[in-house]
């Protein structure tokens, strides 16, 4: 199970980075959702992957650690504002500088 | 527990939310919260100052929850003296503003003080997860504003600055996210325990997450290879705010010496990150020197001006002693006051040129050339570090901090980074004040009301030049009290207090 959450990680961030570096806002901000969604995954898996165990100390056997919940709950409200965020200032961007470039200059012929 | 710890952190949060309710009232109430904010904040800060000098370490508990496993403000005399910095800061920055910037938008008093907020946050958390809530606190806040005014060349800057700043908060989560599976803790005093404890196995972990804080809080501090961001988005936002940002890098500078002198120390089991700090540093203030001699705008002069202040500070605490940290600590509060000033004045001189802006080249006579061109001296005396303001003693201060062998790398590279400073700022004075042609723009003289903020922020140099021996006790304290991180761990693990 590690080996596939290491691969799903690692193919979200590297989908991510290639969206990013596309450096035109939609595929930039397509790819920062990808890359917040692998580190949430990430942080998340960072707690030790146990199946079946409640998140909440009980007498009876394993728990999953509660903290990185609420670490990645945190994470999750967080990204999803600069997400929206971001969304908005590229809509600004294309409508005042005419071009979807993050730079915002037109690329060189 | 004191209560007064939480001031910082409750009253510009009150204040934003008042201000927005007043949203529909109009500017005059929401100027008169803010500023009273402003004033409240210096004074409970001052108060934290006089505590935190004792040495002792003052802890609050959120809830009441324990630490490691609660959330946990501590204030130390580093919080502390970041503290009253920011909030000197932010009194003349917020008249100034008060002066038109504000009135550009609906939202710059609502925005203003959560940005404080999340600055005091960040330098009062003892953990590093509330340190990366503080840090979007700050950062969110810090986007609004970069906008504020909007215009075509603050949306691109904005865009790339906001881009950049998500990609640098992933690499943030999955730094502690590292940390959290090697250590199980994210509260600092725990995680410099732990890290200290660590077995070997763990080691090449550890120092993955302690590079990439490194890498997270070097880019909000804008060292080397990642500061290409600042120049244009400090050129680019509105002056009070470029003011205000005066003190973002010195979050970023807050952030590394912070975690580098608790958890990953230089005599630690992971040491890289420690003995990383002193060459990029140079090399950032030798870069950031260069590029102020190339830049053909006042504004963005400052703007590397600031990188070349980061570069001047990561460069003493890279030496690890008492003395180069004490000497980082006593040019950090000068650097951010005298670069906010020199922002100010900036805004006060491209009015008085027209249309010629701030770009270095002949403009307008203006209307009061002897008052203007007096501040500007003392600034750019202050700044490049001529004696005998205080630039002048902080560079003695951390010249004097190299031992033998790291002196040779040091003095050469600070005293040729200030020449240059000398040089670039005199052919900036002498352009601005001098080569200037035509009669002064009509219109009404710059007042002495509104020159007052900047005027304040400039005197500030003479104000620490003088009282250079008291400071200079208290950042020597703060210094041997970063380098000891025992009695911080023992204030917050509540293991028997000192």
């Amino acid at each position: 199970m590690e080996a596939l959450a290491a691969l799903i990680i690692a193919v979200l961030i590297g989908c991510g980075t290639y969206l990013t570096l596309c450096a035109r806002t939609f595929s930039v901000v397509l790819g920062l959702s990808l890359m917040s969604y692998a580190v949430n995954l990430f942080l998340f898996f960072s707690g030790r992957l146990v199946t079946g165990a409640p998140p909440l100390a009980t007498n009876i056997g394993a728990t999953a650690d509660p903290l990185p919940q609420a670490l990645v709950l945190t994470a999750i409200v967080i990204g999803f504002g600069m997400t929206a965020f971001v969304v908005i200032l590229a809509l600004r961007a294309l409508g005042e500088l005419g071009t979807d470039q993050v730079d915002g200059e037109d690329e060189k012929p | 527990m004191n209560h007064l710890i939480m001031i910082p952190l409750l009253l510009p949060l009150a204040a934003g939310m008042t201000n927005l309710l007043l949203v529909r009232k109009g500017i005059g109430p929401q100027r008169l919260v803010s500023v009273l904010t402003a004033c409240g904040l210096l004074a409970a800060t001052l108060l934290l100052l006089v505590r935190a000098e004792t040495g002792h370490i003052d802890t609050y508990e959120l809830g009441n929850w324990p630490a490691p496993f609660g959330i946990i403000l501590v204030l130390d005399r580093l919080s502390a003296l970041m503290l009253v910095l920011t909030a000197f800061l932010t009194l003349p920055v917020l008249l100034h503003a008060c002066s038109g910037d504000d009135k550009l938008g609906r939202d710059f008093h609502v925005i203003f003080p959560l940005q404080i907020m999340g600055l005091n946050g960040a330098f009062l958390t003892g953990d590093l997860f509330n340190l990366f809530v503080f840090f979007e606190i700050l950062l969110i806040a810090s986007y609004c504003l970069a906008l504020h005014g909007l215009g075509p060349e603050r949306t691109r800057n904005a865009l790339r600055y906001v881009v950049l700043n998500l990609i640098g908060s992933s690499l943030f989560l999955i730094a502690l996210g590292t940390l959290y599976g090697v250590c199980g803790t994210l509260n600092m005093a725990d995680l410099a325990l732990k890290v200290a404890g660590s077995t070997p196995d763990q080691a090449p972990l550890l120092r993955a997450a302690g590079l990439l804080l490194l890498a997270v809080f070097g880019f909000k501090a804008a060292i080397l290879p990642l500061f290409l961001w600042l120049p244009g988005l400090y050129a680019a936002v509105l002056p009070s705010v470029a003011a205000l940002f005066a003190i973002m890098t010195k979050v970023g500078v807050y952030a590394i010496l912070r975690t580098q002198s608790l958890i990953f120390t230089n005599h630690g089991p992971v040491p890289e990150a420690a003995g990383l700090l002193f060459p990029v540093a140079l090399a950032t203030l030798a870069a950031g020197s260069l590029c102020v001699l190339g830049s053909r705008r006042l504004r963005v002069l400052l703007a590397w001006l600031v990188i070349v202040s980061v570069g001047t500070l990561l460069a003493g605490i890279g030496l690890w002693n008492v003395a180069g940290i004490s000497a980082s600590l006593y040019y950090l509060p000068h650097s951010t006051l005298v670069t906010a000033g020199l922002f100010l004045l900036a805004d006060h001189l491209a009015r008085q040129r027209g249309p010629a802006g701030d770009v270095l080249e002949s403009g307008p006579t203006m209307s009061r050339p002897n008052l203007l061109g007096s501040l500007f001296l003392l600034g750019a005396m202050a700044i490049a570090g001529l004696p005998p303001l205080s630039g002048f003693i902080g560079k003695l201060l951390l010249l004097n901090a190299a031992q033998a062998p790291i002196a040779a790398w040091l003095w050469p590279v600070v005293l040729g980074g200030s020449l240059i400073g000398i040089i670039a700022l005199g052919r900036c004075g002498s352009v601005l004040f001098w080569k200037t042609q035509g009669d002064p723009l009509s219109g009404p003289p710059v007042s002495w009301l509104r020159l007052a903020p900047a005027a304040t922020l400039l005197l500030t140099a003479v104000a620490l030049s003088v009282m250079a021996g008291p400071v200079t006790t208290y950042t020597d304290a703060a210094a041997e009290q970063l380098l000891a991180p025992d009695s911080y761990i023992n204030a917050v693990l509540g293991r028997g207090t000192p």
